[in-house]
């Protein structure tokens, strides 16, 4: 049965359709739709489906190159790795379902991005977890970021894919509107892939895993508006997650795939069994008929509206031929898992849907998966970017004490070790990970392949803002960087791109800029983009977000190079500074955090020396040349500095001496807390010093020669104001701090 | 030895088990899915670690009434080598092979790091090794162990205990217990010493790349035990 409703125009713009678009719907039908067909044009037409607002810049997306096997349209993207294994992965967003509910929303984020990776036949290897959050002060921020952080860990943990890496940073900008990212990567054999293209008439529809209830209706669309005070009161729109069934459903759908009992699979995600059924039979030039009568419910009296739109979790379509489908019971049935056949394909192009003896729908279903309405919307620099002023002006308080500053930041929320989150994460099962979450890149050793595989995600919001094509270029820089730093060649991209509303011409402009950006640094360091996600409308009261374009990037370390880490190993090693050695406060977290407004000029990115700086550090990798390696990002050679000495040996220091232009308290401060890009902090044996300063020749890379690590438990610093020393209790007592910032006695105050 | 995994639907460290046993002994285990039983000539098995059930009504408690625990039991009561790690462990506690109960974890958060364990005493068939201290890592939420104080003087006196949290001197203190277990226990037998219980996991300590490879000490000791077959 479907409700009996008649499409008025109110009834429309509920469905988040415009006008314009509704008379498309009524051209494509010759007739009015069924309030079924309404429902499924307003989730296959919203942003998170179609990127209606986003297509025309993501296809300026440079995707090609030899080493690519699947760019972006499929679940995931996919590139060649080494004989035998490919490495398939992707990035999601959860962000307003987490807003609202942050255990449920971030936990079904995890198992969304594990279903993209799974139904491509590709075992999940790992996940990565970038998240913004609010002011840490605030208590929702309390809130959310517990919810958020134990949601991802009881999915994963328990789903038992490692949590390897992330990042994790707060800014007013985000409250009430947090950023919960995913990238999942799995790995394959390169014979075994399987795509989501539905063909041959008269195969059957297979839906298995949890049965359809109520939650999750209009996730999509919903996904797609702006939060408002209302939201709230769409709670129902959140989905609630069931780990151990997606483990279930995880082993069985590798099993029929390696078994090559399936034509197609796919996940029953956002926009549920509306989005899996139009994709797999749009994308195959096929036509489907099922009956929704016999989808498994658990919920009663469920209307077909809200059976094609639900979007319960772990759920998967299948498509087999009859033959095969006693060998799809089978296995299904070994997991305890039922086999539950729909309908079947056909010739004729319409997606077909019947309930209770009536056609709800019928639709052409390559019209509403690959004919969604495309927009060029408008794009106005804001006006707030026109005159920023200049970072050279602030000056520090002349009583300022360099080393009380020095471990107050390093003890702040954004550059605090966020061990208290990543201890919360399995990040070691499946005994592949060689890195602690937090260092470079995660490196993990492959069952079955020789090659280590090196894994980040980056993305500074605060860059975006100021200037959005250079923040757009950074973050792909700072990838990048960070993957070479572990030794890695980085292969590709994939990213989230989170925005305000694209409806207002100055977030457009943000957007166009930043994808710019993204498009130039991924040409010039030849990481093409196999696909993402959009997740515009990210407001709040106080407008839009900071623009976050967030990157994730694989890289690989060719056998037999050993990975490279960011800690100083030993003592008795030579330490050098790749870059500019000047710098100033543009846009730096250290403004950020002494004044909550950085609204300043961010650093220059030069795609050349960022190119060179990854040549540098593979061949450095690779022949032994250097030692280890650490990226000098947010937080500026501070932060660096404080992570190679906390992340080396017990009796290993380093004792260091750092120039200013200025040889002042100004000049120290620019020189420890600035952000200038392409930089990276390395330790070298003095016997390969030479071959050393000739690669660096070779590229023409500026550099600087910082000092040695020695046996002492102390990093010293001399500046042209006076050293500065720390023991290593000191440092990481401030380092390791991120616990008393939440503690776990303080009671959780859900304010909802 | 002829060794045996058991899968639960839900476990998630069955093949890293697989693999260290593989890695060190050279034979490939038995896998053994929950719904058969035990091969009758396994020697050693394991109960691996991950969320059986979903850790549904209580961790280990489905798994207790699954149709491979029978054989199990049998095995275990006529003095074959049983281990069971993490979630092994906790069902081995519901089915009763080993005294106490997990609570959840002090912190009441997942804790996954390296810890250093003491091992108590080098004579039995899981510590046959001279080193001392152990660097492996735990991965649990609920691993706070906890028996009656009786219970616990027994277990003590009898020599129950082959593996406590320490610093990485070896000393036992309570910043290195990293979920609040009594006595600091990571790791209990039961009195006929054929039962191994352990909360860190042995099978990821199996290579130095990967932080550490003192799991290899363990995996030799079992796997180079006097076998003891099952009726």
């Amino acid at each position: 049965m479907q409700p009996q409703v008649e499409i008025t125009p109110e009834i429309v713009a509920e469905h988040g359709l415009t006008p314009d678009e509704y008379q498309s719907v009524l051209s494509i039908l010759g007739r009015v739709p069924t309030i079924t067909e309404l429902g499924v044009f307003s989730v296959m037409w919203s942003e998170h489906c179609s990127y209606k607002n986003s297509k025309p810049l993501l296809k300026t997306f440079p995707t090609e190159a030899p080493h690519i096997l699947q760019g972006p349209g499929e679940n995931a993207g996919i590139v060649d790795f080494d004989d035998r294994l490919a490495i398939v992965f992707k990035m999601e967003s959860h962000n307003h379902p987490s807003a609202l509910e942050p255990y449920q929303g971030a936990a079904t984020g995890v198992g969304g991005i594990l279903r993209d990776i799974f139904t491509m036949g590709a075992r999940p290897v790992a996940l990565l977890d970038p998240l913004r959050f609010g002011d840490p002060a605030n208590p929702r921020t309390r809130h959310l970021i517990r919810g958020v952080v134990e949601g991802i860990a009881d999915y994963g943990n328990s789903v038992g894919v490692p949590t390897v890496g992330g990042e994790c940073c707060f800014s007013p900008s985000y409250d009430g509107n947090p950023l919960v990212n995913v990238m999942c990567i799995g790995t394959i054999e390169k014979d075994k892939i399987i795509r989501a293209v539905a063909s041959g008439a008269g195969n059957l529809v297979v839906y298995f895993g949890n049965a359809t209830g109520r939650d999750g209706i209009h996730g999509a669309t919903f996904a797609s508006t702006e939060l408002t005070e209302e939201s709230e009161e769409k709670r129902s729109a959140v989905q609630v997650g069931d780990p151990f069934v997606e483990k279930k459903i995880l082993e069985a759908t590798l099993e029929l795939i390696a078994a090559g009992v399936l034509v197609a699979i796919q996940d029953m995600g956002a926009a549920g069994l509306t989005c899996s059924t139009a994709e797999m039979a749009g994308r195959g030039g096929m036509g489907i008929d099922v009956s929704l009568d016999l989808v498994p419910q658990r919920a009663e009296n469920l209307s077909a509206y809200e059976i094609m739109l639900s979007e319960s979790q772990e759920r998967m379509l299948a498509i087999c031929t009859p033959e095969q489908l006693v060998n799809v019971e089978k296995i299904l049935n070994k997991w305890d898992l039922e086999a539950h056949v729909l309908g079947t394909l056909n010739d004729t192009g319409m997606m077909k849907i019947s309930h209770a003896g009536e056609v709800v729908a019928n639709l052409p279903a390559d019209q509403i998966s690959e004919n969604s309405p495309v927009y060029e919307r408008e794009a106005t620099k804001p006006a707030y970017m026109a005159d920023l002023p200049n970072a050279n002006d602030w000056r520090p308080d002349t009583d300022v004490d360099l080393k009380s500053e020095w471990l107050a930041f390093v003890a702040s929320a954004n550059i605090c070790s966020k061990k208290w989150i990543y201890e919360q994460y399995d990040h070691m099962v499946q005994t592949q990970t060689t890195t602690s979450p937090g260092d470079n890149a995660a490196v993990l050793t492959l069952h079955g392949s020789d090659d280590r595989l090196a894994i980040t995600t980056d993305g500074n919001g605060l860059y975006c803002y100021v200037d959005p094509c250079e923040g757009g270029k950074l973050a792909v820089a700072e990838a990048a960087r960070n993957v070479a730093c572990s030794g890695a060649r980085p292969l590709a991209i994939t990213n989230c791109l989170n925005f305000g509303s694209p409806l207002k011409p100055e977030i457009f402009f943000q957007l166009s800029k930043a994808v710019k950006g993204i498009g130039e640094a991924c040409r010039a360091l030849n990481t093409p983009v196999t696909g993402g996600n959009v997740s515009l409308y990210n407001e709040n009261q106080n407008g839009a977000i900071w623009p976050t374009p967030v990157i994730g990037m694989v890289g690989k370390i060719s056998a037999p190079t050993k990975a490279l880490k960011g800690g100083f190993p030993q003592a008795g090693l030579e330490v050098y500074l790749l870059g500019r050695s000047h710098s100033n406060l543009g846009a730096s977290e250290y403004l950020h955090w002494k004044t909550g407004d950085a609204y300043t000029p961010c650093p220059e990115c030069d795609l050349a020396q960022e190119a060179a700086l990854v040549e540098i550090l593979v061949e450095g990798a690779r022949e032994g040349i250097l030692s280890s390696a650490h990226d000098c990002g947010v937080g500026g050679l501070a932060a660096t500095l404080s992570e190679c000495f906390l992340w080396s040996p017990t009796n290993c220091g380093a004792e260091l001496e750092l120039n200013a232009a200025e040889p002042n308290l100004t000049g120290v401060c620019n020189v420890i807390f600035g952000e200038a890009a392409g930089r990276v902090v390395v330790s070298l044996h003095p016997d390969r010093e030479e071959d050393f300063l000739r690669l660096c020749t070779r590229y023409r890379m500026e550099l600087a020669y910082l000092g040695k690590t020695i046996e002492e438990d102390k990093l010293t610093i001399a500046f042209p104001t006076g050293p500065v020393a720390f023991s290593r209790d000191e440092l990481a007592s401030a380092y390791y701090s991120m616990e008393s910032i939440f503690p776990s006695t303080e009671a959780d105050v859900p304010m909802h | 030895m002829k060794s045996a995994v058991v899968i639960f639907p839900g476990s998630n460290c069955e093949m890293d088990t697989v693999l260290a046993i593989e890695k060190i002994s050279g034979r490939t285990p038995e896998k053994v899915w929950h719904k058969d039983s035990l091969p009758s000539d396994t020697d050693l098995v394991v109960l691996p670690g991950g969320f059986s059930y979903g850790d549904y009504l209580r961790v280990g408690a489905i798994a207790k009434v699954s149709p491979v625990m029978q054989s199990v039991q049998r095995h275990a009561e006529a003095g074959g080598l049983t281990i069971g790690i993490c979630n092994g462990f906790q069902i081995l506690l519901e089915c009763g092979l080993l005294p106490g109960a997990m609570m959840r974890n002090r912190g009441l958060h997942f804790v996954c790091k390296w810890t250093n364990l003491k091992v108590t005493r080098n004579d039995t068939p899981f510590t046959r090794f001279s080193k001392d201290v152990l660097h492996i890592p735990v991965a649990h939420a609920t691993g706070n162990y906890f028996v009656e104080p009786g219970k616990l003087q027994e277990i003590e006196d009898r020599g129950q205990v082959l593996f406590r949290y320490c610093t990485p001197e070896g000393e036992l203190t309570d910043a290195a217990n990293p979920n609040g277990s009594l006595n600091s226990i990571a790791g209990i037998t039961n009195e006929q010493g054929n039962v191994l219980g352990l909360m860190p996991h042995p099978e990821r300590a199996i290579n130095k790349e990967l932080g550490s490879a003192d799991g290899i000490l363990f995996w030799e000791s079992v796997l180079g035990a006097q076998t003891v077959s099952t009726p």
